[in-house]
């Protein structure tokens, strides 16, 4: 997809260990992906509190990815076990809420995975994009 | 009211020649509490950081945002500079407009430019919210695991021991040596393997600080740096203490159902049996798969033999749980099985050899004394073709990978054949001629000039069996002519590949992999030997294929990481730990449960006056900060340092603000 | 009933009329109906394909639209035909221009899902050698075979979707169920060297020179061929490559399913054995098959 997508604004949370030093590899390989996610940095997937999922939406993103370390790799031993157990909880809310299943995802990137990271990227602004512009 | 000021970092032009670094400076001085931005070239350089400390003097900072790389870069440094100028080094936050912008957004300057503008502003959102924290310590354990012990292993052992710290060596097999033991001898010298390493063995053996473990495993893996806990199967041996290592049991064994490891299953070995004559520690094991009274309850012939009594059919694994400062991970590579490729004969050809094969071969201490026999049919050979890049630099087989000491060992083993038989021809084929290294070179023209090996720059298509010959077929891609070879004997130079099991082992310590399954060094320049778990290290070919003298510098430089954190009194730990606010807390134990460390305390406390109630605490000398018990508390009574929920919430509404950039 | 669309092609009409008797023949016995595809058109095989990619594609996608709209499997048991009409499957697939082209001609719509595969692999693998084992009169004792593939039915390999391209074992696994042995040798798939058997005979000559030598030296007293084409090389060239190699050959070059046939208990006529250039009548009668 072209990487130049205006007006779309996607919020990425990304574990320190996995999936954002895969983003660090990302740029380390020069591999482009839309520049509409902005990533938090937070230290493992187990700490996301679906409160602030669920306030980004609130604040008008039109996306949240949550990535983290492939499930048997997590830096914490089980903490992307968690969120893995949370994360189809809370799409299923979400869209009980009204906020559409494209909007939402999440992902298990590693460390090394810098290509991997920016396909991840691609797609979901392509899903987001696909909800804006056909609804 | 916060003072803060933002440094924007050209870094050269890797940054600016995206994005508008002064765009972003003068954006970030309109944003509340912003008292100084500045732009610069090079912000981790000393002259950068001077620009920093004398801001945060000039202005009366007290908290800083720096744009530029990825905070797992150099995070740590501008949190010393914030130190340096008398500000807490937790008062600093990172907005990554190097790795997460410039490079990955270089097709839209625009857009990049306001990307690095949001981050930064997100960045200035949650340093508003940062608060002081003070070091924290933590004991060190000043005894190191070293798990291998090959070149690598061993190395590192004598090099931590030396120093005077404790090591434990553990080796899965039942000697240590590794696969340089397995060579007859080594480029670019030709001075044979066993005379370099077996004193190496020996010394790591009599070292009064090195205790070796073979026939081990690790198991399990808990713990943190400095503090470790690792659990190791010691595989049953079968002999005891009592053995004096004087062979008598592995003579006298009737079974000949094993195959060779050491040789590489170029000869029977015994059930009862030591890998190698110079093995270290000299104390064979039975292995049980084999063994005729394991498998027929019959047979007991070593205990009969043994002068000691030191068989002991009784003898069952044994678990131990020990503590360690560090950990060196030297666990090595397996050799590519060449049975993927149909053109060379699936692995089913027996005159098809892989390149540590030939070293069997070749080596007097070899199943056939150094002379080289086809294992067909016994005969000596004439005509002996080597390939290389066998599983390297081969997209169709998933390989495209150099294996980085092919090129070497086949000139070597070239040499080494037309050295014991002047009469032989060689043949190499090869893609490239990689041979960077110090001598390397010089070494292949030895092989061409001196030796008159026949270098055909192609790769061979095929390998028919024909008549007890094998006939290669192939492309000299230089003349451009198709080449027939009458062969006696094939050697493909099998590249290297991680070991078998290596992603199971990696996940005992959370270690990353690359896409083969080689351990990931934390940096690829500037932490080679160090990996993303602190006080675990690597060292050798479980990283990337390489040669003896990378392996052993790469081992050293362990060593030297290892010795200088035991050199440290105490370890200085991050303080991002979680906190209990115990006047919300409800008491319910869902951080309790989750806490993967066991850091969290329930105990009964007067948390107002007069109010005893049940609530949750954090050790913080336990807890590593992962925020699982955060994601979970009902009640947000707990938060954790660095990573506050409001910390979050406010980069959250930040990152989902327009831009009000004029 | 096991059923599969049939396309025999032109050489089993004509050239290797044996191998079509020889397959029907074996076929019925062992409950196999080959419905032949009504009035087949010429597969395309080396005039068209290298001169036209539509005609190449639109001759066998008549056959394919067929054998699809009854619900078949197509087959061929001549390596050219079954090339044809896999490669024809897959360029209608990845050009769909092509495929647009093709169907306005033909008037019909096809959709590329139906499955074409060589004769060997729908009796030895879908019908396969175990079954074909249960329904046998006799053993081929002492039989010495050496299985030759040829190009077409193994390559290219991701196409053909053969799991080992340089040593097949399809056929070496039906003359072991056989009784026969398979001998090992190194040339199960080189090329003959196929249509340069009319103008450029002497390549012919040198590459079915050196594949009747290898089978010789590996100790085979017959070759079995799945391929017209491979079959008239090596059987009707074999006497003047003896001459070439100063070396009387003599070795009988048999179809798979005349060789199924023996052991079904056909005999030489019902085979058309007779049909062979070189007469595998001694050979069979010596290990008393005949």
């Amino acid at each position: 997809m072209d990487n130049k997508v205006p007006q779309l604004n996607i919020v990425g949370f990304l574990c320190n260990w996995c999936s954002y030093a895969g983003a660090d590899m990302t740029g380390l390989g020069r591999n482009t992906y839309p520049s509409n996610i902005k990533v938090i940095r937070i230290p493992c997937t187990g700490r996301m509190d679906p409160m602030m999922i669920i306030e980004a939406f609130h604040n008008g993103a039109d996306g949240v990815l949550v990535s983290g370390c492939h499930p048997g790799d997590c830096h914490y031993t089980e903490g992307n076990y968690y969120w893995r157990r949370r994360y189809p909880h809370l799409k299923s809310l979400l869209e009980h809420f009204g906020i559409d299943k494209r909007r939402f995802h999440a992902s298990w990137v590693s460390a090394s995975e810098g290509k991997k990271f920016a396909e991840v990227v691609k797609k979901v602004t392509a899903e987001v994009k696909d909800w804006r512009d056909n609804g | 009211m916060a003072r803060i000021g933002v440094f924007v970092c050209h870094c050269g032009t890797n940054i600016a020649g995206v994005v508008d670094v002064t765009r972003v400076a003068k954006y970030a001085g309109s944003l509340p509490g912003v008292k100084v931005a500045v732009d610069y070239k090079f912000m981790c350089s000393d002259p950068g950081q001077n620009t920093i400390i004398d801001a945060i003097k000039k202005y009366g900072l007290d908290r800083l945002v720096v744009s530029a790389c990825s905070p797992r870069m150099h995070e740590a440094t501008f949190r010393r500079t914030a130190e340096r100028a008398g500000i807490n080094p937790y008062m600093v936050e990172m907005a990554n407009i190097r790795e997460h912008v410039a490079w990955v957004h270089s097709d839209d300057k625009e857009l990049a430019t306001q990307k690095a503008m949001k981050l930064m502003e997100m960045a200035v959102a949650k340093v508003r919210r940062s608060e002081a924290l003070s070091k924290m310590f933590a004991p060190i354990e000043k005894r190191a695991l070293v798990i291998g012990g090959g070149i690598a292993g061993i190395q590192a052992a004598l090099d931590i021991a030396g120093a005077g710290y404790k090591v434990l060596l553990v080796e899965k097999e039942p000697s240590i040596g590794g696969r340089m033991a397995q060579l007859d001898k080594t480029f670019p010298t030709l001075d044979c393997s066993a005379c370099i390493l077996t004193p190496k063995m020996v010394a790591a053996a009599q070292d009064p600080n090195i205790t070796l473990l073979t026939y081990a495993e690790v198991t399990e893996v808990c713990g943190f740096v400095g503090q470790f806990e690792v659990k190791i199967k010691k595989k049953a041996k079968s002999v005891n203490s009592k053995c004096i290592g004087c062979g008598v049991c592995t003579t006298k064994c009737p079974s000949k159902k094993a195959l060779s490891e050491f040789d590489e299953k170029l000869a029977p070995r015994k059930a009862i049996y030591t890998p190698f004559p110079q093995a270290v520690p000299n104390v064979p094991v039975i292995d049980r798969t084999a063994c005729t009274f394991f498998l027929t309850g019959k047979c007991k012939i070593c205990e009969k033999v043994c002068p000691t009594g030191a068989i002991d059919y009784t003898q069952q694994d044994e678990f131990i749980k020990e503590k360690f400062g560090a950990v060196v991970v030297a666990t090595g590579f397996d050799i590519y099985d060449h049975s993927n490729y149909g053109e060379y004969g699936y692995g089913e050809i027996k005159d098809v050899i892989t390149g540590l094969q030939f070293e069997r071969l070749i080596s007097s201490t070899g199943p056939t004394a150094g002379h080289v026999t086809r294992p067909s049919d016994h005969r000596e050979v004439k005509n002996v073709v080597f390939i290389q890049c066998v599983g390297s630099r081969d997209e169709a087989k998933k390989r495209p990978y150099c294996s980085r000491v092919c090129c070497m060992y086949t000139a070597k083993q070239a040499m080494l054949l037309k050295d014991h038989y002047p009469e032989t021809q060689a043949y190499v084929f090869y893609i490239d001629i990689r041979s960077a290294g110090k001598n390397y070179e010089e070494f292949v023209q030895r092989a061409q000039n001196e030796y008159g090996v026949l270098y055909l720059r192609g790769r061979v298509s095929k390998i028919y069996e024909r008549a007890n010959k094998l006939l290669v077929k192939g492309a000299d891609t230089l003349s451009g002519a198709q080449v027939e070879i009458e062969a006696d004997l094939v050697v493909l130079a099998n590249g290297f590949e991680p070991k078998k099991g290596a992603k199971e082992f990696a996940q005992l310590f959370h270690m990353s992999s690359d896409q083969y399954g080689f351990y990931n060094e934390l940096h690829p320049k500037l932490a080679p030997v160090e990996t993303a778990i602190s006080g675990v290290f690597v060292a050798g070919c479980c990283q990337s294929p390489k040669d003896i003298p990378d392996t052993v510098a790469m081992a050293s430089a362990t060593a030297a990481k290892v010795c200088a954190l035991f050199a440290k009194e105490k370890l200085e730990v991050e303080p991002l730990i979680a906190g209990v606010n115990q006047l919300t807390c409800s008491g319910c134990e869902t951080c309790y449960n989750v806490c993967p460390y066991s850091a969290i305390e329930m105990k009964d406390k007067e948390v107002k006056r007069g109010e005893v109630r049940h609530v949750a605490e954090v050790l913080e000398s336990v807890c590593k900060g992962c925020g699982a018990c955060v994601g979970a508390c009902y009640s947000k009574a707990v938060d954790l340092k660095g990573f506050t929920d409001r910390q979050v919430l406010d980069q959250v509404e930040t990152a989902t603000a327009p831009i009000t950039d004029n | 009933m096991f059923k599969v669309a049939y396309f025999p092609g032109c050489s089993l009409s004509s050239t290797a009329k044996e191998y079509d008797v020889a397959t029907r023949l074996v076929c019925e016995d062992l409950e196999i109906e080959l419905v032949e595809v009504p009035e087949w058109v010429c597969c395309g095989a080396t005039t068209a394909h290298i001169t036209s990619e539509l005609t190449a594609a639109v001759l066998p996608a008549r056959s394919l639209i067929w054998a699809e709209k009854h619900n078949m499997t197509i087959t061929s048991p001549c390596s050219a035909c079954f090339s044809r009409l896999k490669m024809a499957q897959l360029n209608l697939e990845k050009y769909p221009g092509l495929k647009k082209e093709a169907e306005e001609i033909l008037g019909e719509t096809y959709s590329g899902k139906g499955e074409v595969l060589h004769l060997t692999r729908v009796m030895l693998e879908r019908y396969g050698v175990d079954n074909i084992k249960a329904k046998l009169k006799k053993q081929l004792k002492g039989l010495k075979i050496a299985c030759y593939y040829g190009c077409l039915m193994t390559r290219p390999a991701e196409v053909c979707e053969n799991d080992r391209v340089e040593d097949p074992m399809l056929m070496d696994n039906l003359v072991s169920a056989l009784g026969a042995q398979a001998v090992k040798w190194s040339y199960k798939t080189e090329c003959c060297g196929a249509a340069f058997s009319l103008t450029k005979t002497e390549i012919v000559r040198k590459l079915s020179g050196d594949i009747l030598k290898e089978a010789k030296a590996s100790g085979a007293e017959l070759i079995m061929v799945a391929c017209p084409l491979c079959h008239s090389n090596l059987d009707a060239r074999q006497p003047e490559i003896s001459k070439l190699l100063k070396a009387e050959l003599n070795i009988p070059v048999l179809y798979f399913t005349q060789v199924i046939g023996l052991a079904l208990g056909y005999g030489y006529l019902d085979l058309m054995l007779n049909k062979h250039f070189i007469d595998p009548a001694p050979l069979l009668k010596a290990k008393g098959i005949l």
